[in-house]
């Protein structure tokens, strides 16, 4: 296999026109962190754009950054952060969980995968914060999409596409993307004891206060005991956790206002500073199921209201899946031992009624050449899905079969 | 004037055909408009300097009736433009002479409200402010708020990507759906997103939306809603020139502060505004911004001080904070007039919607004025300023021979500045008719070739909305081809690093 380590954004060209005039395919990679999330693909060169590296503007008072899909996710936001900015969707780093270390996760993967975490219900993903891409696509032609303003509507908003298209659709070389204040202050508050059921409520109910609720998360008592948090790991119980954040006279405020309300809940206590930290990355990065690396893991994206009743489903049927909820409830992580065939896929999909999907983020090559990785899609959806990848990548050289299989 | 598709005759000459068919399709008789007296009412959207009476205009009462009228057509090759309430500032809603215009103004209907989720199920004729008021009494919102809300539906917020003055800090439409259901041109009907998170292939939605009618019929939408913040208060803040009023923008984003709107008006339109409703602008100032903050009581207190001193640090002459809602909304009263408040002044008026890296806006100022003098047609700047949107409007007298085309002219120069300066040529208004002929100022012609193979996936004949959005419309069969220079691939270097 031909390996392509390109340092300039031109490379890519003379590589995208090396594959197609020798009819190979082309794994496209960052820092390689989630290289095993999707099909195993058989291709005949891989693209590398690790050294692709650099920010190339960062206007704060702007809001805005553009830089090259190779820089690390963790150089960004320590960038980011000496102007007390940030990226607003909290990107997940999947390395660990994965299999991989730390830190190795690159702007390009981000986007590229559509990864956003715990603060996705406020802030929205990483698709609502992509302003503007440039790269090529699979016909080796430059490609163009967006800008660097919040509001534009010059023509389809392909940023969209490009977003969650997992490489499949053009090679990106820089992203422009949209950057917030880092919030002075954070509290996440605590709630000991909840079952799944009450936990929902409390989480609806969090959302639905006018506290401006960052993120909220619930942690059985099996999970939370492995997050290695002061007063999360070391209680013994279920902890419904809520975040929020912002200027400290504010914070205080709603911090006061949302224990009062829960104050029957049960037991509340607090993380501050750091621990707070610790704790949504914890939860952003399934920290649970990172180290007994024989699971299956996957991701499901429900309505919030459905999560307790589909949980309980889904409990009847696999009993030694372990699982945890983030986005209200509409974020399921799941826990499935290896023993069980397909990773459970069958149950865990048709569990869902069509209402929401989804990826198997974890499982040997076997299991996940076996079982669709992303939720099967409607045929018609898939037929345009089809359509679209065809317009950009006629000669299907990038990433293919990565998502769906070659047709 | 921008040109429209030529009509096809052979469509032209079955229209007693297409109507008899289309009759036996919409259940309800009065649901196909043939007579020109009905047609009229659809002849234009809100950018009335262009008019045409559509063919037929249809007015379907269920998805199924969409779905049949969407086969038929693109049986016979007949093209279709999708309308709302029609208040387009582009022409995205603009009939074609050989089309049939499909009316959504009867799915009306709110279908379900589930605060479980903060999500509404809504049908795509109802109006954007409808869906609010269904459920501000339970204390829950629809953000987005284009100006336009008392009439624009969100079949049509959808098309266009709607924004609003509250955008900065709640997003435009597309951060705002959820999900949609369309039918296709083929006549199917898909579901795309729901009441869950992120999509789970090709994010379809986030591509159907801003797509201005051209792939795909919206019929149902489903919205997410937010909880009604508590407090809302609002500064206006007047400054001796527009740089200080730009600089001081920045700074109170710089500060960490992102204000819930954050707008901008320069002398021209304060005078014409305050004249018009006596909102107390300040007359003696060279730019006006309005800071809306939402939240607790704690937080507005404490960032309205922190605005205050960022105000005054950046020379402003003028700082005053609304003590009752009432006085809010006077504030807003003046912005929100502005239009009709130019409109008074002047016979005619055109508004434009650029967006610009905010840093560039005394740069764009500056030029405009010069363009201003060059073409001897005075211009009133509201800017929503957090985001870097800029709508001049440009004064003109269309009685006046030649002074529309000079319009335009100086319209589209502003346009082209905005993409000069690193800006995009519409910011919430939609590329439609009006600005179709400036996408290569934006866009390479193999970047509008690769938008176009989107529309191609969806709507292969290009029947939905044609002459919108692309100044040429190429055939999809020639867009599939890959580029071949003397008959291979090109084939260079082999790189190696």
């Amino acid at each position: 296999m031909e390996k392509f380590d390109i340092t300039a954004a031109a490379q890519v060209e003379e590589v995208l026109n090396w594959a197609l005039a020798n009819k190979q395919s082309l794994e496209v990679v960052g820092g390689g962190s989630k290289s095993d999330l999707g099909h195993e693909m058989q291709t005949g060169g891989r693209l590398s754009l690790k050294g692709l590296t650099g920010i190339d503007l960062y206007e704060p008072a702007e809001l805005v950054m553009q830089a090259k899909a190779g820089t690390r996710l963790v150089d960004i936001e320590a960038h980011l952060a000496e102007h007390n900015q940030q990226l607003a969707f909290n990107p997940p780093d999947f390395g660990p969980l994965l299999g991989k270390e730390a830190g190795l996760s690159t702007l390009g993967g981000v986007f590229a995968c559509n990864l956003s975490g715990s603060s996705r219900i406020k802030a929205g993903a990483a698709r609502d914060h992509l302003l503007g891409v440039n790269g090529f696509t699979g016909r080796g032609q430059a490609f163009h999409t967006g800008s660097r303003v919040m509001k534009n509507v010059t023509g389809y908003d392909l940023c969209k596409l490009i977003a969650g298209s997992y490489g499949t659709l053009a090679v990106c070389t820089d992203f422009t993307f949209k950057v917030l204040p880092k919030p002075e202050k954070m509290r996440t508050i605590l709630i000991y004891g909840q079952e799944a059921n009450a936990a929902v409520l409390t989480l609806r109910d969090a959302m639905s206060s006018v506290h401006e609720v960052t993120a909220t998360a619930y942690l059985p008592a099996n999970i939370a005991r492995k997050a290695g948090i002061d007063f999360v790991s070391d209680q013994d119980a279920a902890v419904t956790a809520v975040l929020i954040d912002g200027a400290a006279p504010s914070v205080e405020f709603r911090n006061t206002a949302l224990r009062e309300m829960f104050a029957d809940s049960g037991a509340i206590e607090e993380l501050h500073g750091m621990r707070s930290n610790a704790f949504w990355s914890f939860v952003a990065n399934a920290g649970a199921f990172v180290a007994d690396q024989s699971t299956a893991v996957w991701r499901l994206s429900v309505p919030p209201s459905e999560a307790a009743a589909y949980l309980f489903r889904l409990q009847q049927q696999l009993t030694e899946l372990e699982y945890y909820l983030d986005w209200a409830g509409g974020l399921i992580w799941l826990s499935v031992p290896a023993s069980i065939k397909d990773a459970g896929a069958e149950i865990i999909r048709s569990e869902l009624k069509d209402k929401g999907h989804a990826t198997l983020i974890r499982a040997a090559a076997d299991i996940r050449n076996a079982v669709p990785v992303f939720q099967p899609q409607n045929p018609v959806v898939q037929k345009i899905s089809e359509k679209i990848r065809e317009g950009f990548d006629p000669q299907r050289i990038l990433n293919p079969g990565r998502m769906y299989p070659v047709a | 004037m921008v040109m429209m598709p030529k009509p096809d005759p052979d469509v032209l000459a079955k229209r007693d055909y297409l109507i008899t068919r289309l009759k036996e399709i919409v259940r309800n008789p009065e649901g196909v408009i043939d007579q020109e007296a009905g047609l009229r009412a659809f002849e234009c959207d809100g950018l009335s300097a262009y008019r045409q009476l559509p063919m037929i205009a249809v007015l379907p009462e269920t998805k199924q009736e969409i779905s049949e009228i969407l086969k038929f057509c693109a049986a016979e090759g007949v093209n279709v433009v999708p309308r709302g309430a029609g208040t387009s500032l582009s022409g995205g809603a603009l009939p074609l002479a050989d089309g049939v215009l499909l009316g959504l103004g009867k799915f009306n209907r709110i279908l379900e409200v589930d605060y479980d989720n903060r999500c509404a199920v809504v049908q795509p004729g109802v109006t954007n402010l409808a869906i609010t008021d269904a459920v501000k009494s339970d204390g829950f919102y629809y953000a987005p708020d284009p100006s336009s809300q008392i009439a624009c539906t969100i079949g049509g917020n959808i098309a266009e990507n709607s924004g609003g003055v509250h955008c900065l800090k709640y997003g435009l439409t597309t951060n705002n759906v959820l999900g949609v259901e369309m039918v296709t041109m083929d006549g199917d009907i898909i579901q795309l997103g729901g009441k869950h998170l992120d999509a789970e292939g090709y994010d379809l939605m986030g591509v159907v939306t801003g797509s201005e009618g051209l792939l795909g019929v919206i019929t149902e939408v489903t919205v997410r809603l937010l909880k009604s913040p508590q407090f809302v208060t609002a500064q206006l803040i007047g400054f001796p020139s527009s740089e200080q009023a730009g600089d001081c923008v920045g700074k109170i984003i710089g500060a960490g502060i992102i204000p819930a709107g954050m707008e901008m008006m320069d002398k021209y339109a304060i005078h014409a505004a305050e004249e018009f409703c006596h909102a107390g602008y300040p007359l003696d100032v060279e730019a006006l911004l309005i800071v809306e903050l939402d939240g607790p009581e704690v937080e507005i207190a404490h960032n309205n001080s922190v605005i205050e001193a960022v105000a005054k640090a950046c020379g402003a002459t003028v700082i005053r904070q609304s003590t009752s809602d009432e006085e809010r909304m006077t504030f807003w009263a003046g912005r929100k007039a502005a239009f009709p408040a130019v409109g008074r002044i002047s016979p005619d008026y055109m508004c434009m919607d650029g967006t610009i890296p905010r840093s560039q806006l005394p740069t764009v100022l500056k030029r405009m004025n010069e363009l201003s003098a060059h073409y001897g047609l005075r211009v009133a700047n509201v800017f929503h300023a957090g985001d870097g949107n800029l709508h001049p409007l440009i004064l003109f007298d269309a009685n006046v021979p030649g002074e529309l085309e000079k319009c335009e002219q100086f319209g589209a120069d502003i346009l082209k500045l905005c993409v000069e300066v690193g800006g995009v040529l519409t910011g919430e208004h939609g590329v439609g008719v009006e600005k179709r002929d400036l996408m290569g100022e934006m866009f390479s012609e193999d970047d509008l070739k690769q938008q176009q193979r989107l529309k191609c996936a969806f709507d292969p004949d290009g029947r939905l909305n044609p002459g919108k959005v692309f100044p040429i419309l190429h055939r999809c069969a020639e867009l599939g081809k890959m580029h071949v220079h003397n008959g291979e691939l090109p084939f260079p270097d082999i790189p190696r690093f």
